[in-house]
């Protein structure tokens, strides 16, 4: 709602903007955000199903078998340090810096690379000890859980290399900007969703 | 034509909502150093084993995985009840509400379900039944 | 290795063809043959006439690429009655097949294809009749109610029409080549398992409730922004309409809902196509935690299709009462607490599965605290047409239908919440009378309702009254003579989805149930009809004012049909029933000073994307591997390329406004 459209004048109520100044005001960050919160409730349902199914062995190996912690720890880290390195081409951003920011961004991607390449490799590495994702439905819910959130990393790399062309080519419009601010919010809410994943995943399963 | 009003772009100085949060270095490198900590703590409660019991220890990361969780909404996601007028914020509280009621109650009835159901016969063991 | 990766190691697979071959069309089904025949000639003739009268290029600029809300609301509301026709055809024949297949007669529909026939009359009305019925109108509705120029993101509006259809041609082609789900609408594992349906059915299922779910979820975002954000100045949150109140609790659920059915989904897809062991029999799995999970999805997805029905009905009662809606703010904070309760009450649809009785107490009490909200709904429109003016116009009737038909088979649902009785009646006839009860009562009728309402609103000319009253007359009857039967078998214990009995005691009340069946399908006939009498009787019904009921919100200060742009200027809103208010203070409508118009440009990128993603799951569905990565990598490519489109919008010149104003100018003077 626009509050600089008078809905009265002279004490006498107004029925028509005459003006035609009345314009809507841009949606994109709260549609973005609602984006988010349905995408919250689809991890809400793995882990449920991790927390139903996560102690489902069939026999086979447990979290405590299988869990490397340090690599995780590392992979948790890679993670932060990308989503402050995303804080930093904000604040670029924001001094309006295109050149700072596409530094940072470039930056935070390696580390979301990095990520996905220690997943990639601690994927791997299980398959090949025979607890892949068809092992146990403990096996099914832990591979579904973290790849989904691993897919959602590789999106958001996909859609910052997009964004860092664009804004190379058209500069930080105000299109752009907000392109840049919905991706910030996605970034973190990976890092949100990771926090999750790392405690009740990782560190329950190997207690 | 009136080229005046382009709407799209009504000063190339800020957008609406661009003034609802202003990002700053203290604020990203408060919620950093918060996130290490946090994150270090359960780590090394699992890792060193050591609080005396497992259960405790759940209790204790999950804590802590709630308390960063907040600040990351707060430093990194900027959220607070005026952005969007609010609207944001009460998205965020409808969804983690839903989140409680589908983890809570999924595991609920799940564990009744299985509590009640049979446990189907070991064939190895059964083999003399007759 | 478990027994489903044995399965998958033995699958001989074409390399691009997958697992399509020409066994997949069903030559030796005469009934599939013999509709084939008649969709192909049918659609045949359709293309011809789009090429005799050059409709290609208009179909293309004006329909198919269009960003309008008022258009793709349109789109939304044909796919639904099309599909309302197949859906209504498999009712036909399970009503027809149930009344001979006794004892002796195995009836005309061997197990198999029966079995096909329940699944999907029940996936085609759920997901492609009722929820493109109730889009359709929230999406050319809410815009024009709130006094806004288009919804906020009209791109991704048209994306999500096309997903939409995407989901429903998937259906369609199922019929053709290859078979659908045999397994109910829910598709239960393990019987939805690749172990015990490893045909390509359950695979057409879950691709099109996939592919149509991502564009329900976005079209949900995109009305809930909407609302929140492009209210005209002074419309708020009290002041909007009832429809706009119940469509933002219905986008709002859409949002927080719908991701649950795609992560289920995906979950089931995962076992199918990964061997994963999430709801399989060995290994860990557990089927019953996918029950669990499809109806936490389920029971608020029956609120979406029933709340915009609730919101269609009041503006009506208050139309046609000529009379402010009785309780205003009861009616919204009802809708809000039904909202929020519909989280709560989801294991009534499994009271029998054994989670024992606090579980099934507690979701008992729930279920049946969830009736009162909208029991005071039905006392809020009885209060309003109390001392109204009522008139009879076909909208009304099919509203005074909805309340003494949803009333009752809301009173069966109560019934059903109590657990106890649910353990006799649960998947019995009696379930299906009550969801039929309540469903045809509600979304039905709302639908018909909406349809007789803002007809002259989009199209500029009334419905036919006498039609649309042999319509509701023919439904309303029919309704009770096909469902009154059902309680009673329900209650006798004949269990749903049998294709064979062998008590001939029954067959009475089946064949009762047929004639009912019969009489709704005149019903569905009058209602064409209707359109096409309306269509040649157009010149006669015109509705030139806009206005042609005395309504009170603002969609009925456009013109009828609106123009592209709505508002002219936008009105500012002061009171509740923003139009009425204007009306009764005699406000004039401006007819000069008309400014340029800032709109979004039409564009085909919707409709590409797409269908590509429509491919890519016919692919997936025939584990055509190849075109499958190619079709999704086209899908992922397709939408960069589109954000790389930074043009999309332009202006209408005042001019052009002018004259499209000052037509109207005429039109009203012509009238008055």
């Amino acid at each position: 709602m626009s509050a600089t459209i008078a809905t009265h004048v002279n004490g006498a109520p107004v029925y028509y903007d005459r003006s035609g100044e009345h314009h809507p005001p841009n949606s994109t960050m709260l549609g973005f955000w609602l984006y988010l919160m349905s995408d919250c409730l689809v991890f809400a349902v793995l882990f449920a199903v991790y927390a139903v199914l996560g102690r489902s062995y069939a026999a086979g190996p447990s979290g405590a078998d299988l869990f490397d912690l340090p690599l995780v720890a590392a992979n948790t880290a890679l993670l932060l340090f990308s989503s402050i390195t995303y804080g930093f081409a904000m604040i670029a951003m924001q001094a309006r810096k295109k050149g700072q920011l596409l530094a940072w961004l470039a930056v935070t991607g390696l580390f979301g690379l990095g990520f996905l390449g220690i997943e990639l490799y601690e994927f791997a590495h299980l398959i090949h000890e025979g607890a892949g994702p068809q092992r146990s439905a403990f096996l099914s819910s832990f591979f579904t859980l973290v790849a989904t959130h691993g897919l959602h990393v590789t999106f958001g790399c996909i859609w910052l290399v997009t964004l860092m062309v664009q804004v190379r080519k058209l500069g930080l419009t105000p299109a752009n900007r907000r392109r840049l601010m919905c991706l910030s919010m996605f970034w973190h809410f990976l890092d949100v969703v990771w926090i999750g994943v790392f405690t009740f995943v990782y560190l329950m399963g190997a207690l | 034509m009136a080229a005046n009003h382009d709407h799209a772009h009504h000063g190339d100085d800020h957008l609406d909502g661009e003034a609802d949060f202003h990002v700053s270095f203290k604020g990203y490198a408060i919620g950093f150093i918060l996130s290490v900590i946090l994150t270090a703590i359960p780590f090394w409660l699992v890792m060193g084993k050591v609080l005396p019991s497992p259960k405790m220890t759940g209790f204790v990361i999950l804590g802590f995985a709630a308390v960063q969780m907040v600040v990351h909404m707060i430093y990194f996601l900027h959220m607070n009840a005026k952005v969007e007028g609010g609207w944001s914020m009460l998205a965020l509280l409808f969804t983690v509400a839903l989140v409680a009621i589908m983890l809570a109650g999924s595991v609920w009835v799940m564990f009744h379900m299985n509590t009640n159901m049979m446990p189907t016969p070991d064939p190895a063991a059964m083999r003399n039944m007759p | 290795m478990s027994t489903a990766q044995h399965q998958a190691a033995v699958e001989q697979l074409h390399p691009i063809l997958g697992r399509l071959g020409w066994d997949a069309i069903p030559y030796h089904e005469p009934i599939l043959v013999g509709t084939f025949a008649a969709v192909a000639l049918g659609g045949l003739f359709v293309l011809a006439l789009l090429t005799k009268f050059r409709l290609w290029g208009p179909l293309w600029r004006d329909w198919i690429t269009s960003i309008d809300h008022k258009k793709i609301g349109i789109m939304y509301i044909v796919l639904g009655v099309v599909m309302l026709l197949r859906g209504f055809a498999d009712a036909i024949m399970m009503r027809a097949h149930q009344a001979m297949a006794f004892g002796d007669n195995a009836g005309f529909l061997p197990p198999h294809h029966y079995d096909q026939v329940f699944t999907a009359h029940g996936v085609i009305m759920i997901f492609f009749v009722a929820m493109p019925l109730v889009t359709g109108f929230m999406n050319y509705i809410v815009p024009l109610q709130i006094g806004a120029r288009d919804v906020a993101f009209p791109f991704l509006n048209n994306f999500s029409f096309w997903m939409t259809a995407g989901g429903a041609i998937l259906v369609m082609i199922s019929l053709f080549i290859g078979e659908f789900a045999k397994t109910g609408w829910l598709a239960y594992p393990p019987l939805s398992g690749i172990l015990a349906s490893p045909d390509v059915g359950v695979d057409y299922y879950v691709w099109a409730l996939q592919i149509a779910g991502v564009g329900t979820t976005l079209s949900g975002i995109n009305l809930v922004a909407t609302i929140i954000k492009m209210r005209a100045p002074g419309m708020t949150m009290m002041k909007m309409p009832v429809f706009t109140w119940t469509s933002l609790c219905t986008n709002v659920l859409i949002v927080a809902t719908f991701p649950v059915l795609a992560a289920t989904l995906a979950l089931l897809t995962a076992d199918r196509y990964l061997g994963t062991n999430f709801f399989t029999n060995d290994l860990g799995g557990n089927a019953m935690l996918y029950v669990n999970l499809i109806w936490i999805w389920g029971h608020p997805e029956v609120y979406i299709l029933v709340l915009p029905a609730f919101g269609i009905f009041s503006e009506i009662v208050s139309t046609f009462s000529r009379k402010k809606l009785f309780g205003y703010a009861s009616m919204v904070y009802a809708t809000v607490v039904i909202t929020i309760l519909s989280y709560l009450v989801w294991l009534h649809h499994f009271f029998t599965m054994g989670s024992g009785a606090s579980v099934n107490s507690f979701f008992g009490i729930t279920t049946m605290i969830i009736s009162i909200p909208t029991g005071a709904k039905i006392f809020n429109w009885l209060f309003t047409m109390y001392r109204g003016r009522i008139k009879f116009d076909v909208p009304m009737l099919w509203t005074v239908g909805f309340m003494v038909t949803f009333v009752i088979g809301g009173m069966t649902g109560v019934l059903l919440a109590v657990p106890a009785a649910d353990f006799v009646l649960h998947n019995s006839l009696f379930l299906i009378a009550h969801f039929h009860n309540v469903i045809i009562g509600g979304v039905v009728f709302g639908a018909f309702a909406g349809i007789n309402y803002w007809f002259p609103k989009a199209f500029g000319f009334r419905l036919d009254a006498f039609w649309g009253k042999v319509s509701f007359w023919c439904w309303l009857i029919g309704f009770w003579v096909a469902f009154m039967p059902l309680y009673v078998l329900g209650l006798m214990g004949v269990t749903r989805r049998v294709s064979h009995f062998d008590d001939p005691s029954l067959q009475i009340w089946f064949i009762v149930a047929a004639i009912g069946g019969a009489i709704i399908a005149c019903g569905i006939a009058a209602f064409l009809i209707q359109i096409g009498v309306s269509i040649l009787r157009r010149k006669e019904l015109a509705d030139t004012t806009g206005d042609v009921w005395g309504g009170r919100t603002l969609e009925w200060s456009t013109a009828s049909p609106p123009p592209d742009y709505n508002f002219a200027f936008t009105p500012i809103a002061h009171d509740m029933d923003a139009w009425h208010d204007m009306k009764q203070r005699g406000v004039e409508r401006p007819t000069k000073g008309f400014v340029a118009i800032h709109m979004p440009r039409n564009t085909g990128a919707g409709f590409v994307i797409g269908m590509l993603a429509t491919a890519m799951g016919f692919a997936l569905i025939w584990h055509m591997y190849w075109i499958a990565a190619v079709g999704f990598a086209a899908t992922v490519i397709a939408a960069i390329v589109h954000t790389f489109n930074y043009n999309r919008d332009y202006h209408i010149p005042a001019d052009a406004v002018t004259r499209t104003e000052d037509e109207r100018t005429r039109a009203l003077a012509a009238a008055a």
